[in-house]
């Protein structure tokens, strides 16, 4: 049961959020234009790292927000937590 | 009765004034208040208590406390009756029930013993070299295996207790409340920190309790009370005794069991939750969770009377038992030393120390040689005698390796053998917490290395042993976790002075010599519980099982109740030593939570029963039930299925209804459909997005249906959108759909759409909705609805309008879901059963007919109308239900679009909606019924599709089916075969549209 | 191979057990090998037996980083059944179960193979919709399935909680009778034991560091006991699917989550089938030491720790009184998750890659023990003949971007 520090409503635990998945995953612009492959990766292709982790969270059961965590897959621990249309941490 | 023959006649902390009755295994006995079962059982001189898992053999109490691996009672009987207690935790009431587990007919005579005497040919993992012979009689020693197996047995009937959940948030969560953890509690406590301490047992103190300690040369259990009384006036801090804290999850977050009632037994207050579930989130925690005492592996030392030291020390000091009347000792270190002075002082003859050591020497030792004891320095016990209690040792002398004996054995009479390998630090809780043990070969035992978490060890779990140490260690962390979690400097408050004599560290003989058959190990018992020797594990290591987790695995050491606490450093060490690696290498199994076992009823608290997913009810539930309605559940929501007068079958009233909404008027109960308003200046450029077909046309006080696609292009859920203004839109889910579409529509709107000014409302609840159908709604509406022009041509099908339906304001739609004229009635949920009652008076004239979900589909298949998740599954796109006219061709795109174009989705050949109608007008098809592509025989077939709804249509006067069919869309005039179970049904492949395919009657 | 019977434990016993030799050898790597199999868990085992049994390659290696069966073959609830909706689904569980039929006699290793049943429950009108539509898919498709009444079910299963005044009552049932559990750490021991004795090299504790390839070929494996050359390689690493994946450059539709699973302490037997439930999401069994054994869901995050979690358990505790009310005294004796490869379509995905000599066998999600020898079978084949097995063909990574997936979320929402 993680803790997680929703950056509307502050610190609460795990099962008020839901998770979805790998952040930063643009929707391209215009699909018609890509080929099977490329939409395939869009639609599937995950990067499921083993350590640091970008991925999205919704406050389900607080304000509904969506916003992003940087979380180690492995020891579980949340670095970051920054709001939608945010760059990650360290990312210019 | 049986009498308390080995109770003292003072000291302890039982009250001699309350007596206890209670039976074991039938028979009655007394015992004292403040004794667990185990307690008063051995005051009664009941040593023999249970049967081992595997080879039945008779054990007695080994321990004092969490880790006893051999007395497990069922308690109690009925639906209360618990299997698997332990009866050292087990606190005495009045009335106790208890019973010896996986024996028959009695604990001293048990035929599963047989097992025993065939233990030569059942050595460890024996069954998966045999019973595979012949195959066929598998099945029968597979049973014979699952009764010998197991231990106690299920109740057999619901828990009538209650439990209960407690979410907590501290500063610092102290786990154990012996000597370091109350110097932590203290520590933290006194910084103003919110402060928890939970210990397992029934009073705080620990190991204390059982010990006759000194501190600040007083009594260290005064001590102790002192420390309870400062902590219980301290406002922050909750004590929680009876409090085991048994699982360390992610991110610093505790699970605990309150144990409310359960020493209370039939005193409990009638309505007190038996168990509290303590959720805790700390900032900090130290954990001071003790250590358990190490057996040593030697020849028969599973015997009825051999007892871990500590324990024994227990029994007299706390409980004032005398476990035995002659004891022989035999250890690895001096603490036993203290514990053959206490029992000595109890009035215990002590026959030998004998210890392990060469040359046992020291104060404490002396003392005890001082009583008169012999101590034995450098042999070992060989074999022990006597099956249902101990009658003797046999001892000789270790030679330099402690390999292998010498000399001639000598025999010491005895009815208690009292053993300490050492001590194993508690590491459970930091194990889980993902803290690193390290093995310290200085004091044998493994002890906390690196923490990963907010986590200090303190005390005996972090391999102090001795008191002062443990004093001063808790209060370190206690004032260090208190400053990490933002409370006073960090700086510890002085210890106080708690004077030991010195204590050399255990010699380690993991597994003790013997002699003649008894060298081989295999009566060298490692895991009590599930007789699992020191030869079993010499077999594992020979065979190639020689990582830990393949040693627990197959021979199933610390598998059993008690998870291994006495046996798995003892069963890995000897793994390092039979295969010449360092034990450090070895390495512990995971520690897996719970620390000790967890009811199912305190994790499921009060989430059972009614309050098990509760079910959703509309406005106008009352009203249903009240008039004979039969419910279904439909996602978490009870609908009425259909409405069966007196005597009537379902089908009788499914056609009953259905003919009332074409023949007159029908009514209905739709407050369940997903409801979401959207409001913004970019309202209609989301609708375009994530629906299929354009809405830049749709004009305010009209309504459109639409289709959306997960990005998948599969279908998603549909609907009917209005547009109530400029910038308002009132859009319908599908009752299972509601929460995902609308979960779905934000996340789309915060993550890739930020940009749009786009704001939704989920007023699922919000609104009631009643529709009524027919050829006589508009008649009724009339009657009730001054406000609005009902004309067909000012208010035409596929629009709404606001106005006041029985006084109520209402938003009124003309949709239909059924092919007949239909309002959908919207108010204010407070309202929706004061609508529907007017509208069942006012529509009385026209046989007004509530109908329920089953007309409903029977209706709607009739028109040929989906629904989805009944007709798709998640891998039907809209071109495979024929209805490629609503995906609109002049959008670039929408969320779906690109994938609807993929070489495996544009195929003619997948499987597309049709209709089915049976060659015999009789044969209504079973849903779910598939469609074969080649009749055969007998199976397999290759099959073409399946029948998704089918229904008989009262409209038509015989049965009607809609089905996905393989290229079904250009088979339109085709016969199929429909397989069943026993037969073959032919039906012809038509459009799915039954009943006035153009729609004439809708919108009439 | 010392073959295990009766007759060789009172052949051993007269030495006490102290003869029995290893059960698999524990070789150091040779410099090269016709084929390695990354994963030493159930279908890598699996996957090597077959080679060397069926394609007569021996010249195999099994790498695994840690002890075999250290993953998910030695944390699931142990259900085998074949019960799929799909055909394609139905015909390599199927076939899975057929070889299941007689594996503990094949690898001479009792697999304690209990085909004692399995229950899918229907609680509401659209489970048994589903229900029939898969029972009559599994029947045409050959798998033997039925549809129970509740009064049967209650017959079949007495514990199980019947009464129409449940929250969610139980409706009908379908039973695989063939379906069952079986002893998930002897099945990794059992195919070690056998693939040993046709040669097959297994080394434990070697972990794959690295793919090397040449040109658009693999060529071999970097580990912590070297480097490894290979004429092919096979990926069957489940929990780092996508981790040995990258290894080699390629990306994978799958994510990696935690499925947590827990047994209560041993208790005479009162169960004596499998009983599942996606409506009341629990699914249950147990064991012949007595234990139920249960299961759920996944957690909803990617994670590769094998961490237990409290709320679910709690989730889990609850389906399982509402199921059988006789449970609420009894006590979770353990619990832990393992790490599940989940694709989008809950199907496997086997075959080739786009690197020629470097086959992929993962994303079994929640299903894939019971699958263990069929998916041993059709990979070995995939590899040994470089092109897919029939039953392996529909399961190719190709299918994400043509879209013909194999959508099996439908029937089996509680996967397991």
């Amino acid at each position: 049961m993680f803790l997680i520090e929703c950056p509307w409503c502050g610190p609460r635990d795990e099962s008020e959020f839901d998770c979805g998945g790998e952040a930063h995953i643009e929707r391209p612009a215009d699909p018609a234009e890509l080929s099977d492959e490329a939409w395939a990766d869009y639609l599937f292709m995950r990067t499921n790292p083993k350590g640091r982790h970008r991925e999205r969270w919704v406050h389900a059961c607080g304000c509904r927000r969506w916003f992003n965590i940087e979380r180690d897959t492995v020891s579980h621990r949340i670095t970051a937590v920054y709001r939608m249309g945010r760059k990650p941490p360290g990312r210019r | 009765m049986g009498v308390q023959r080995q109770r003292l006649a003072e000291g302890g902390r039982i009250d001699r004034g309350h007596s206890l009755d209670f039976t074991f295994n039938g028979k009655r006995y007394t015992g004292y208040a403040g004794d667990t079962l185990a307690s008063a059982l051995l005051a009664n001189g009941v040593m023999l208590v249970g049967r081992s898992f595997k080879f039945h053999r008779p054990r007695g109490i080994l321990s004092a406390g969490a880790e006893e691996p051999n007395a497990l009672v069922q308690l109690g009987a009925g639906a209360r009756s618990e299997p698997n207690l332990r009866a050292t935790q087990v606190e005495l009431f009045d009335g106790l029930e208890a019973a010896s587990v996986n024996c028959w007919p009695s604990v001293r005579f048990d035929i599963g013993a047989i097992g025993d005497r065939l233990s030569r040919i059942l050595p460890a993992g024996f069954y998966y070299k045999t019973f595979m012979w012949p195959a066929r009689l598998w099945p029968r020693y597979e049973s014979l295996i699952r009764g010998a197996a197991g231990l106690g047995r299920a109740p057999e009937a619901a828990d009538p207790d209650r439990y209960e959940k407690r979410h907590v948030h501290c500063d610092v969560l102290v786990a154990g409340g012996g000597p370091a953890g109350l110097a932590a509690a203290l520590a933290a406590g006194r910084t103003g920190a919110r402060v928890i301490l939970a210990d397992e047992q029934n009073e705080f103190g620990g190991a204390l309790l059982g010990l006759r300690a000194t501190i600040k040369r007083g009594r260290a259990l005064g001590w102790v009370a002192d420390a309870v009384a400062e902590l219980a006036a301290l406002d922050e801090v909750r004590l929680l005794k009876r409090g085991m804290v048994f699982g360390y999850y992610d991110h610093d977050y505790l699970g605990v069991v309150e144990r409310v009632t359960d020493h209370l037994g039939p005193a409990a207050e009638p309505g007190t939750p038996r168990q509290i579930l303590w959720k805790v989130r700390a900032k900090q925690v130290v954990l001071a969770t003790g250590a358990h005492e190490r057996p040593l592996v030697f020849a028969d030392n599973d015997r009825p009377g051999v007892m871990l030291a500590s324990a024994a020390q227990a029994y007299v000091n706390r409980y004032a038992v005398k476990p035995g009347e002659r004891v022989v000792f035999f250890t690895a270190h001096d603490g036993a030393y203290q514990a053959a002075l206490d029992l000595a002082d109890a009035g215990v003859r002590i026959a030998a120390v004998v210890d392990l050591r060469p040359g046992p020497e020291g104060r404490l030792i002396n003392k005890v040689r001082g009583r008169g004891a012999e101590v034995i320095g450098g042999h070992a016990i060989v074999a022990v005698h006597g099956a249902r209690r101990v009658s003797g040792v046999e001892i000789m002398r270790l030679d330099y390796t402690a390999n292998g004996v010498l000399g001639a054995p000598r025999r010491i009479r005895c009815d208690l053998v009292c053993m300490s390998g050492g001590w194993n630090p508690a590491l459970h809780l930091f194990s889980q917490s993902r803290g690193k043990p390290r093995f310290d070969p200085e004091q044998a035992c493994f002890v906390p290395a690196e923490s990963a978490r907010a986590v200090r060890s303190a005390g005996a779990c972090n391999g102090a042993f001795r008191l002062a140490d443990c004093l001063a260690q808790g209060f370190a962390a206690g004032a260090a976790a208190a400053r990490d979690a933002g409370f006073g400097d960090g700086e510890p408050p002085a210890a106080p002075k708690a004077p030991e004599p010195e204590s050399a560290p255990p010699r380690p003989v993991w597994r003790v010599p013997s002699i003649g058959a008894k060298a081989r190990g295999n009566k060298h018992f490692v895991d009590f519980q599930n007789d699992v020797t020191a030869a079993d594990v010499a077999l594992a290591a020979r065979e190639g099982y020689d990582s830990v987790e393949h040693l627990k695995r197959y021979t199933t050491a610390g598998m059993g109740t008690d998870q291994g606490k006495t046996g798995n450093v003892n069963a890995l060490a000897i793994l390092a030593q039979v295969t010449g690696a360092e034990i450090s290498d070895v390495g512990t199994t995971t520690f897996r939570p719970p620390y000790t076992p967890v009811g199912f009823g305190v994790l499921a608290g009060r989430c059972i029963g009614k309050l098990w997913e509760p079910a959703r009810l509309t406005a106008i539930h009352q009203w249903h039930r009240a008039n004979g309605a039969v419910f279904e559940d439909v996602g978490q929501w009870k609908r009425p299925w259909y409405y069966p007068r007196e005597g009537e079958s379902m089908d009788a009233a499914v056609r009953r209804e259905c003919a009332a909404v074409r023949t007159s008027l029908g009514i209905v109960d739709a407050s369940t459909l997903g409801k979401i308003d959207i409001q913004g200046p970019d309202a209609l450029e989301l609708l375009n997005r994530v629906y299929t077909n354009a809405w830049d046309t749709l004009e305010i006080g009209r309504c459109r249906y639409g289709l959306m696609l997960g990005e998948d292009g599969m279908v998603f859920d549909d609907g009917v959108t209005s547009r109530l203004g400029k910038n308002h839109y009132h859009m319908t889910t599908t009752t299972g759909g509601a929460a995902r579409v609308f979960a779905w529509l934000e996340e789309w709107l915060q993550t890739e759409w930020p940009s749009l000014k786009v704001y939704l409302t989920s007023v699922t609840t919000q609104w009631a909705v009643v529709a009524v159908a027919g050829p006589n709604a508009r008649r009724l509406l009339a009657e009730l609805c001054r406000d609005i022009d009902l004309s067909r041509a000012a208010f035409p099908f596929m629009s709404w309008r606001e106005g006041t339906v029985a006084g109520i304001p209402a938003r009124v739609f003309r949709v239909s879901f059924s092919g007949e004229v239909a309002y959908e009635i919207n108010v204010q949920s407070s309202h929706g059963l004061a609508l529907w009652q007017a509208l069942m008076a006012a529509g009385a004239k026209y046989g007004v007919t509530p109908y329920g979900t089953e007309a409903m589909h029977v209706l709607r298949a009739e028109k040929g109308y989906i629904v989805v998740g009944h007709d798709t599954d998640g891998s039907v796109t809209p071109l495979d239900l024929g209805m490629g006219w609503i995906v609109s061709a002049k959008k670039r795109d929408f969320i779906g679009r690109r994938s609807l174009i993929r070489p495996g989705i544009a195929r003619s050949d997948r499987k597309q909606l049709v209709g089915l109608l049976t060659e015999d007008p009789r044969e209504v098809l079973p849903e779910g019924a598939q469609i074969v592509s080649e009749v055969r025989p007998e199976p397999p077939m290759p099959m073409a599709g399946h029948v998704t709804s089918s229904y008989w249509s009262p409209a038509l006067g015989r049965s009607i089916a809609m089905a996905l069919l393989q290229g079904g869309l250009a088979r339109r005039g085709e016969t199929v075969t429909i397989s069943l179970a026993g037969k073959n049904v032919r039906a012809e492949v038509t459009e799915p549209r039954f009943y006035d395919p153009e729609g004439e009657r809708l919108r009439g | 191979m010392t073959k295990y019977s009766i007759f060789s434990l009172l052949r051993h016993a007269r030495h006490h057990h102290e003869k029995w030799p290893r059960a698999w050898r524990s070789p150091e790597p040779k410099g090269s090998y016709d084929v390695v199999i990354i994963g030493g868990g159930g279908h890598g085992l699996a996957t090597a037996y077959y080679l060397a049994k069926e394609h007569g390659i021996t010249n195999v290696a099994v790498v695994e980083k840690g002890h075999i069966g250290s993953g998910n073959v030695g944390r699931n609830t142990t259900i085998v059944r074949s019960n799929y909706l799909w055909d394609e689904s139905a015909a390599i569980y199927e076939k899975s179960l057929k070889l299941w039929e007689g594996l503990s006699q094949e690898l001479n290793f009792n697999l304690m193979f209990s085909q004692r049943g399995v229950l899918n429950l229907a609680h509401n009108q659209h489970d048994l919709r589903e229900l029939a539509r898969r029972v009559n898919a599994n029947r045409l498709n050959g798998i033997d399935s039925e549809i129970l009444s509740p009064e049967q079910i209650k017959a079949f299963c007495p514990i199980l909680n019947t009464s129409p005044a449940a929250r969610y009552p139980v409706l009908g049932a379908s039973l695989q009778r063939r379906g069952g559990t079986a002893r998930h750490d002897a099945v990794a021991w059992g195919f070690a034991r056998a693939a040993d004795a046709l040669g097959v090299d297994i080394i434990e504790n070697c972990e794959v560091t690295g793919i090397r390839r040449a040109d658009d070929r693999a060529a071999g494996v970097e580990t912590t006991k070297g480097f490894i050359k290979a004429q092919k390689i096979g990926a069957v690493a489940a929990g780092h699917s996508s981790v040995v994946a990258a290894m080699a450059g390629l990306r994978l539709p799958i994510e990696s989550h935690p499925l947590q699973a827990m047994v209560s302490e041993p208790i005479k037997p009162v169960l004596h089938t499998v009983v599942m439930s996606t409506t009341v999401h629990v699914y249950i069994s147990q064991s012949d030491r007595g234990e139920l054994v249960m299961g759920a869901g996944i957690d909803g995050f990617t994670s590769y720790a094998q961490r237990s979690g409290l709320s679910t358990i709690e989730e889990m505790s609850a389906a399982c009184i509402e199921m059988f009310p006789i449970t609420s005294r009894l006590r979770m004796l353990r619990q832990w998750a393992g790490i599940v490869d989940v694709c989008p379509d809950a199907s496997p995905i086997i075959g080739m890659t786009p690197i020629k000599g470097f086959y992929i066998n993962c994303g079994w999600g929640t299903g894939g023990f019971k699958a263990t020898p069929g998916s041993g079978w059709a990979f070995a084949h995939t590899i040994a003949e470089d092109r897919p097995h029939p039953l392996a063909e529909p399961f190719a990574l190709e299918r994400f971007s043509s879209g013909r997936l194999i959508d099996e979320h439908g029937a089996a929402a509680v996967a397991h």
